[in-house]
């Protein structure tokens, strides 16, 4: 009885291997390639022909003419092949000194900018290191430095990260965001390139 | 506002599935659903077996220890033998011995910790197998639970089920389906699905060059949150867009995770008979976790003293240091709390940088022992468990033999059920002293103080009562951690169901007694307080000197506490 019992148990785990790890999953990769392969394959976007990124995956922008995204905890920062977060807990004072450096940075590549006026997400690093957005306070408060260096309208850099504000989805699920690499390629098509 | 009618539409949902899902599962577990039976037939040839053959609890039991010997045994050798196996597109190497030992027992007890960064450490195959156990470990524990059930409604009766019938319609029938569905839409939000290996791209405008971790990511997404699971694909779980795209997703995530614990109360109710009865179970269940949500939502609303201390006054998005942005501050606490509670432990934010008291909501939500409304049939048998407890006090107050649905509460029964209620405290105290008197355990966390052995504190008690979330600053890929972990794991979920199978054996060999003006009415208000109050009592009275020297150290240091 007992031999009898393994090997029920052996045949139950090769059935579940079969059925379970392999025919479902591979039932599942073929209808996402079939029906959805862009979002399937991680929502990659082309630009004049060359792959340059996801849209789920944010990306480091250093330079004063872009919008920046959120600090990021991987190593190197936005590192896409290993996802991670700062762990930092919130008595540590390497939380503290993160802080005041990314609230030094922001504040003088913003001039004009009060310390009280920048939202948390532009100095606090993500959860997955790769966060794509940021709060629309977070974009708005970057609009002159990046409609100065870019030689555009203030106005004008204010409608494009309006019209790049992702509400609630429905109105109810989650938080207001912008995606950081959308408002990049926006802003580089006002510019003309 | 939104957070409010984020709320109303959660509960809205898991209201409808409680009434229909519970109901299914009844006739599902009750033999009376038949559309796969082409599939269900064959498979019970192939296992030698069938719904006739009925088990005692102790033949049950050992198929369910058997089972999980082998399915332990399997997922080890596919874990160190994984870089010389197919679907490896990255050449990953064999998993250490301590670390696949530690994984293997993870997933086969529906623990899910994880030592290891999924996208760096295994291949699609070693993610393949461990989806294999996603799937069946959910199904054991509900078989569990079903088995006590029937040992409540049956008279006079030897066997309690069969567990490969039970276990086989499980899957076929309520776990299969749903994932498939909640899996598709997961990619239609944006999750990847995809056996291609990582995308390189390079980005001409800022000179970025990406290496982009891709993979069968959301049929595991599906069925991790559905089965209380919680191990993810990659190494920050719900928090990466690929896993959990939108605001959308979040919400059917935490909805997945929740609906199954709830509804088997309604399933539990049916098939004894009396639907009150488990009404009042879920009033139990839903009462603790909506105070739990309450409080760690109030707590992630504030800001963190570090940040105002910075100069950063006004924070009108709160803690978001280990968030993100499309989920926000409540959102995330909503998640994270909902999947401590379930035994689940996916995270959809940074649990190791959440405030002191966010921190304390997720680790004493699991030391309650996960029955509000805990994982899947875990949860239900779990509280059970209590039930029996309160009841007995309850007749110990008024000098009478207690009753639960009419079968007479004994010496044997309160014995299995204070055991099965005392295992995990235990298991989990006793290795914490252990980790904290030893180097290699004082070793592992990142934080130091209070937070520092919160860490430890977190670590162990999360094993012990199989939930695997992670108060992530713990290194806890050590010989050492992934030794006692594994011990942890093994204790918290057959020490429990061990006692659990023998009591569903001894209530169902006994008759049931006629109710009198005596009888303890187990579904009034009474029993759900006295209940709770049981839940609390064990959970609050043996780690309350534990979680004073960690969260409640950390929050008062601050000087301030709301």
């Amino acid at each position: 009885m007992r031999v009898k019992v393994i090997w029920s148990a052996v045949r139950m785990v090769l059935l579940a291997v079969v059925v379970l790890g392999l025919g479902y999953n591979l039932l599942m990769v073929g209808i996402g390639e079939g029906l959805m392969p862009g979002r399937a394959n991680g929502s990659l976007i082309n630009h004049h022909g060359q792959v340059i990124g996801s849209k789920l995956i944010g990306q480091q922008f250093s330079s004063p003419r872009f919008f920046e995204g959120r600090p990021s905890a991987t190593t190197p920062p936005y590192n896409a092949a290993s996802s991670a977060a700062s762990n930092y807990g919130p008595t540590n004072p390497a939380l503290l000194k993160e802080i005041r450096t990314n609230l030094a940075q922001v504040l003088k590549e913003n001039p004009g900018v009060k310390a009280s006026q920048v939202p948390p997400d532009l100095v606090e690093s993500s959860a997955s290191g790769l966060d794509p957005d940021i709060s629309p306070a977070a974009a708005y408060l970057q609009v002159p430095r990046v409609a100065r260096v870019n030689h555009l309208p203030v106005s004008e850099v204010r409608a494009l990260v309006a019209s790049h504000v992702s509400g609630r989805f429905l109105g109810l699920y989650g938080a207001a965001h912008v995606n950081v690499l959308e408002l990049n390629l926006a802003l580089l098509k006002a510019v003309g390139q | 506002m939104a957070y409010f009618w984020t709320i109303v539409v959660l509960v809205a949902a898991l209201a409808v599935a409680w009434r229909f899902l519970g109901s299914y599962m009844a006739a599902v577990f009750d033999g009376r659903v038949h559309w796969l039976g082409w599939l269900e037939r064959p498979l019970y040839r192939a296992l030698g077996t069938g719904p006739d053959h009925e088990q005692t609890w102790k033949r049950y039991a050992g198929a369910l220890l058997v089972f999980s010997a082998v399915s332990v045994f399997a997922t080890y050798l596919v874990l160190r033998l994984q870089g010389s196996l197919p679907l490896n597109p990255q050449h990953l190497g064999a998993v250490s011995p301590a670390l696949a030992w530690n994984t293997a027992v993870s997933f086969v007890t529906n623990t899910n910790w994880q030592n290891y960064g999924g996208e760096t450490t295994l291949s699609y195959l070693s993610q393949m197998t461990l989806v294999v156990q996603q799937f069946v470990t959910p199904a054991v524990g509900i078989a569990v639970a079903i088995a006590l059930v029937r040992g409540l409604s049956r008279r006079s009766s030897q066997t309690v089920g069969n567990f490969w019938v039970d276990v086989t319609r499980c899957l076929l029938y309520i776990l299969l389906p749903i994932a498939f569905v909640a899996g598709l839409v997961l990619v239609g939000q944006g999750a990847v699905q995809t056996l291609a290996g990582p995308a390189t791209i390079h980005d001409p405008l800022n000179g970025v060059t990406q290496v982009i971790a891709r993979g069968p990511i959301a049929f595991m997404e599906a069925i991790k949150q559905l089965g209380t699971n919680g191990g993810g694909f990659l190494n920050a779980n719900a928090a990466t867009t690929f896993e959990n795209p939108t605001g959308f997703t979040n919400l059917l995530l935490i909805f997945l995770l929740l609906v199954i614990p709830f509804s088997l109360t309604y399933t539990f109710g049916k098939m004894i008979g009396s639907r009150r009865q488990g009404a009042a179970v879920l009033a139990v269940m839903a009462i603790i976790f909506g105070t739990w949500v309450g409080f760690t939502s109030y707590a992630e609303h504030q800001a963190n003293p570090a940040v105002a201390a910075a100069g950063l006054a006004h924070q009108p998005t709160g803690n978001m240091e280990g968030k993100e942005v499309r989920f926000g501050d409540t959102s995330s606490a909503l998640f994270n709390v909902a999947s401590t509670q379930t035994s689940t432990g996916s995270v959809n934010s940074s649990a190791d940088s959440f405030t002191p008291m966010g921190g304390f909501g997720m680790l004493t939500g699991m030391m309650l022992g996960e029955v509000s409304p805990g994982g899947d049939g875990s949860g239900l048998y779990t509280i059970l468990l209590f039930a029996i407890i309160a009841v007995f006090i309850g007749g110990l107050m008024i000098g009478r033999t207690p009753e639960y649905l009419g079968k007479k509460i004994q010496a044997r029964e309160v014995k299995l059920a204070g055991l099965g209620v005392l295992v995990m405290p235990i298991a989990v105290l006793v290795l914490t002293g252990l980790a904290v008197s030893l180097q290699a355990g004082r070793a592992g966390p990142a934080n130091v103080g209070p937070h520092g052995f919160t860490e430890i504190l977190y670590a162990i008690t999360s094993q012990g009562n199989n939930n695997g979330s992670a108060f992530a600053g713990l290194n806890g890929n050590t010989a050492f951690y992934n030794v006692i972990g594994g011990i942890d794991m093994l204790i918290g979920r057959f020490a429990i169901m061990v006692p659990v199978l023998a009591l569903a054996g001894a209530l169902a060999a006994k008759a049931v007694v006629p109710e009198s003006l005596g009888t303890f009415r187990t579904d009034k208000p009474m029993f759900v307080g006295l209940t709770i109050g049981a839940i609390l009592i064990v959970g609050g009275l043996t780690f309350f000197p534990a979680v004073s020297l960690g969260p409640i150290v950390e929050q008062l240091s601050h000087g301030r506490f709301f």
